[in-house]
């Protein structure tokens, strides 16, 4: 039983961080390509285009 | 955990990232300086016609000298350059990170990632997040035209999910019905189709568009497969 209670509580945990380190991927990928702030569009300026995003 | 997900996430992401810069200079960076003259309109798209051909093929060499000295104008050209590379890394961490969270949830659900198995990830990683979204909006050169923006923000984030979930369907389902729904879910984005402007008056040639386009997913292609062949080799090697 405890044994079980550990192993899904462990299940648990590796999917929370499945979803943490998921998240901080795509809020970075927000930022560095999406965010529309000017100094931070002219940067990431010629990365956004050689990625094909839909920034401007 | 985390710190083995982050970690390897980050490092093949970076490391990816600085293979992706130094393709982009190699291919990319040049159409984009042309682009601009035409943006700018340093250069005329059909300013010579009758011989448009000869003069299209002119125009990019000729003036690549310029554009160095134009891009002075917005701060050195170095600066800009440094700027690519150091977003170029954050996009390619960020992708990484996505991979290996990827490569995590496979995990949780019993199907272990081999180093072996990191260019197939790699590229469906690419598929999902620059090939499908680019067949309803090429990458596009400085000077094209485009519809709203918040449309096509919506259509490319719904197309990398759907592409995603369609991909990883039929990599790890069994049997027919999950099958039938990642071909329904590949299928959907293009099915409803991209949001397109009613005209065009984009300044810069098509033809340099064109070229833009390919090479970006042919660099992007690259980088990706170099990023999961690097971050499954980290991961099984942490394993």
């Amino acid at each position: 039983m405890n044994a079980m209670t550990q192993s899904a509580a462990k299940t648990s945990t590796g999917l929370l961080s499945v979803i943490f380190v998921a998240l901080v991927g795509a809020t970075l990928l927000f930022v560095a390509g999406h965010a529309q702030s000017a100094a931070l569009h002219d940067a990431a300026h010629d990365m956004r285009h050689a990625t094909g995003f839909p920034c401007h | 955990m985390i710190q083995r997900m982050l970690a390897g996430g980050l490092v093949a992401g970076f490391a990816a990232g600085l293979f992706a810069a130094l393709l982009h200079f190699a291919f990319i960076q040049e159409l984009i300086l042309v682009g601009e003259q035409y943006e700018t309109g340093a250069i005329i798209h059909f300013a010579e016609t009758g011989d448009s051909t000869a003069s299209h093929d002119h125009a990019p060499g000729e003036d690549d000298e310029h554009a160095h000295g134009d891009s002075g104008a917005e701060g050195s050209a170095f600066a800009r350059n440094a700027l690519t590379v150091l977003f170029t890394g954050l996009i390619y961490a960020a992708y990484g990170l996505i991979l290996v969270a990827g490569f995590a949830l496979a995990e949780h659900f019993g199907r272990r990632v081999e180093a072996s198995h990191g260019v197939l990830w790699g590229i469906a990683g690419f598929a999902s997040l620059q090939l499908a979204p680019a067949m309803g909006l090429p990458p596009e050169l400085p000077g094209t035209i485009a519809a709203e923006l918040i449309q096509r923000q919506v259509w490319w984030l719904g197309t990398i999910l759907a592409t995603g979930a369609g991909l990883a369907l039929l990599a790890f389902g069994r049997g027919l019905l999950p099958a039938v729904i990642a071909g329904a879910l590949l299928a959907a984005p293009h099915v409803i189709g991209a949001p397109h402007p009613d005209q065009y008056w984009g300044v810069a040639p098509p033809e340099v568009g064109a070229e833009f386009a390919a090479r970006v997913l042919g660099v992007g292609l690259a980088a990706w497969a170099a990023l999961g062949w690097l971050a499954a080799r980290l991961w099984s090697a942490q394993s």
